[in-house]
């Protein structure tokens, strides 16, 4: 921060207002100028910290504390001990809906992070239209549960538009969100055309950082565009790529808004992800110790995905310069 | 000076966040208003007159009616009684009833003095907690039938009296499978039941699905099983053991799921709720028949271009016609803000005055036998012939009607049912599968 030393004397006289004005602004001492920035600081971080200890801290320690309790919200929680641990680690359809989290996660990030690199290198190398950089956003202004419903009727079994072009050209109807084998895919597969646009738009910001001059030099000597993006482009841009992995990934963990609207979890368990399952533990069954549980699972997971994904790709630090 | 402006307005921000938390609470009520909640938008003119009539005859009381889509409503009836922000009043289904008794967030009826005579057979019992009080008010009821499209089954040479003295059998399906198979055609023009028909690629299916149908089969699978002898639980009302395991069941699921694979019935795969439900599939002229319930029937008939009929459910081996006979009821919440307004409405609901007014509208059959004749005349004005649904309750000797389940834990049992019938359905597992979904769910009851 430059701030404190750049910017113009002023007088920040919280509780001293009578001092302040006696005072010669020249002989104020640097002690007190430090403490003002770090009251301003304070104020400027105030509604931050507020809305982390009441949204996040908070309900935290308080689903972890209700994950060893039996709890329907309406009676006080009765203390179980680690009786949802058990039943979770003794709990099938807990471990298959990891297991289809997980199937999800691969797919949806695996294309995704593809599709928006290739997206973000073209937009960097060949266009310099905002048109362009906007179109390519404009899914993920939609809502997901929006997204979700748009993409149910395109491409329902019988009626949807989706599966009367496939009929049309002389093929068999698929169920996309029908079947057991396409649902994952097909759900994945959505969420990745929402959001490439946004996560293209955060590589290509990446890109924006990385000297143009690099790029001259290696025409010069005459590299191709190929040699140029896995030499010069996906070396510097490693940093923002491995934070945009992660937080994709963690996004793509948490899946629940387009399932919810599209399949229910069906059919039978095949896209019963965590997060929805967790959901209907909760407010279909009633059961928030068990759901707590299963919360403070996937946050365990999280936690230690992103910590492996930090040391793996060095996102911490920079090859540019 | 800019510093304080800062802290003034963080804090006035955060005080108005506590404060917008705090005003959500009691749904707008007050010692003059009633809330009451309902789902059926069809509904809602109806019940706003039966609030006019009851605004006149309780001066100073009014009622504040909200409708909210089927899934809407429960998502925000249940958060409403964690919010504690809970209508006083809302329309209840059996199926949630035994959850919201084990909740114990619904008041006491029993001083309103219903009288169960008053209502249809069955109606007013089916509210009575297993602390033996009363929870529900009767407000109407339903029951299903086979609703077609009358074009196809001419076509099909299918006359409305054939399709009304149908049966069937777990066996061969009976002359039902094979009205069903006939009504049929694949995308060569051959029907069902002709050599060389093409079950992978049909154009119409003789019966639309409704899906797996979960626990209780309303309008797929249940009066197949009822009319074979069968029954939900080991008692008619709180019953502890659930029968999904009985042989006689698994024979019907069996046959039943059968006809998608003989290709007479839409695969479970052409159905989703939110896109593609069984009224769907008629008005899309993908399917030519499906079972659907009376709340459907203004659904079906208002579909343009479709000429509708209907036709009973099929008598099965018991020798008789079996139908799903269900009824919501309206329910007073344990912390409603304006308790005794909300006895007062409930009261007016279930009256002859407020249940003869929603008769005359013609979209539901009320609970008391005399506005459900009204009711029915109300269709007869509007060309529709409601026999299929209305004769299963007036004639014991040739119908069976039974009711939703009603146990404790109804929510796990759906968990559990829903992906297990799906499972059957969609992934042809065996129905010997539900023998251990069975034990599952009745462990879950025992606790």
């Amino acid at each position: 921060m430059t701030i404190a030393s750049s910017s113009p004397p002023s007088r920040l006289p919280l509780g001293g207002a009578e001092g302040a004005r006696t005072k010669p602004r020249t002989d104020r001492s640097r002690a007190g100028e430090n403490r003002g920035d770090g009251r301003l600081a304070a104020v400027f971080i105030a509604p931050a910290l507020l809305g982390f200890l009441v949204f996040l801290l908070w309900p935290t320690l308080r689903g972890i504390y209700l994950s060893f309790t039996r709890y329907n919200l309406l009676t006080p929680p009765e203390w179980v001990g680690l009786d949802n641990y058990v039943r979770m680690v003794n709990d099938p359809i807990f471990w298959d809906s990891l297991k289809v989290t997980v199937e999800y996660v691969l797919i949806n990030i695996g294309v995704q992070t593809v599709a928006a690199l290739a997206i973000a290198v073209l937009l960097q190398r060949l266009t310099q239209s905002a048109l362009l950089r906007g179109i390519v956003l404009t899914p993920y202004l939609m809502a997901n549960v929006v997204a979700g419903i748009v993409w149910l009727w395109i491409l329902d079994t019988q009626l949807g538009i989706g599966n009367e072009i496939i009929s049309g050209l002389g093929f068999d109807r698929i169920p996309f969100l029908a079947d057991d084998t396409w649902a994952i895919p097909t759900i994945a597969l959505i969420n990745v055309w929402r959001h490439v646009g946004y996560t293209a738009l955060l590589l290509f910001a990446g890109l924006q950082a990385i000297p143009n001059d690099m790029y001259e030099a290696a025409k010069v000597d005459g590299a191709s565009e190929w040699r140029m993006f896995w030499r010069i482009t996906m070396p510097l841009l490693r940093p923002v790529l491995a934070v945009v992995l992660i937080m994709t990934v963690i996004g793509s963990f948490q899946v629940f808004d387009t399932v919810a609207v599209t399949t229910l979890g069906g059919p039978a368990n095949a896209t019963n992800v965590l997060q929805y399952y967790i959901y209907g533990a909760a407010f279909g069954r009633f059961q928030f110790g068990y759901a707590s549980a299963m919360s403070v699972a996937l946050l365990v997971v999280l936690s230690a995905i992103t910590f492996v994904q930090y040391r793996l790709t060095r996102a911490g630090q920079t090859d540019l310069g | 000076m800019r510093i304080r402006t800062v802290v003034a307005l963080t804090g006035a921000l955060a005080l108005s966040l506590t404060a917008g938390c705090a005003k959500g609470g009691g749904a707008g009520s007050s010692a003059h208003t009633v809330s009451y909640w309902l789902w059926d938008a069809n509904q809602l003119p109806a019940y706003q007159a039966c609030a006019k009539g009851f605004e006149k005859e309780n001066p100073g009381l009014n009622v504040k009616i909200t409708q909210l889509g089927w899934d809407d409503y429960w998502t925000k009836l249940t958060a409403s009684f964690i919010a504690g922000t809970q209508p006083d009043v809302f329309t209840d289904h059996i199926q949630k009833f035994g959850q919201f008794a084990d909740l114990k967030v619904l008041e006491p009826l029993d001083d309103l003095g219903i009288d169960a005579s008053d209502y249809q057979a069955g109606l007013a019992a089916n509210w009575t907690g297993q602390d033996g009080h009363r929870y529900g008010a009767p407000k109407d009821w339903d029951t299903v039938a086979l609703f077609y499209n009358q074009k196809m089954a001419g076509d099909a040479g299918l006359t409305a009296q054939e399709l009304n003295s149908l049966s069937w059998n777990p066996k061969d399906g009976g002359t039902f499978e094979k009205a069903i198979a006939h009504l049929t055609v694949d995308r060569n023009g051959k029907r069902g039941d002709e050599p060389g028909f093409d079950r992978r690629h049909v154009k119409v299916y003789g019966l639309a699905t409704g899906g797996a149908g979960d626990g209780d089969g309303q309008t797929t699978w249940s009066n197949f099983a009822a009319s074979a002898g069968w029954n939900y639980t080991d008692k008619k009302r709180w019953g502890t053991k659930y029968q999904y395991d009985s042989k006689t069941f698994q024979s019907v699921i069996k046959w039943y799921f059968g006809l998608a694979k003989k290709g007479y019935m839409a695969p479970l795969t052409d159905y989703s709720a939110g896109a593609n439900p069984a009224n769907a599939q008629v008005a899309g002229g993908k399917a030519a028949a499906a079972f659907d319930g009376a709340w459907m029937i203004s659904t079906y008939y208002g579909v343009k271009g479709l000429k509708v009929g209907t036709a009973f459910t099929p008598v099965g081996p018991t020798g008789k016609r079996a139908t799903m006979m269900n009824g919501l009821a309206d329910s007073v919440t344990k912390n409603a803000s304006n308790k005794q307004g909300a006895l007062k409405w409930v009261k007016y609901l279930s009256s002859e005055a407020c249940q003869k007014t929603v008769g005359t509208y013609g979209i539901v059959f009320p609970a008391t036998p005399d506005s459900t004749k009204a009711a029915v005349a109300a269709y007869k004005k509007k060309g529709i012939d409601v026999t299929a649904f209305t004769k299963p309750v007036a004639d014991k000797k040739d119908f069976t009607t039974f009711s939703f389940p009603i146990t404790n834990y109804s929510a796990d049992v759906y968990a559990l049912m829903h992906p297990a019938m799906q499972d059957i359905f969609g992934n042809g597992k065996s129905v010997s599968s539900l023998d251990e979904t069975t034990d599952q769910i009745n462990l879950i009851l025992d606790q």
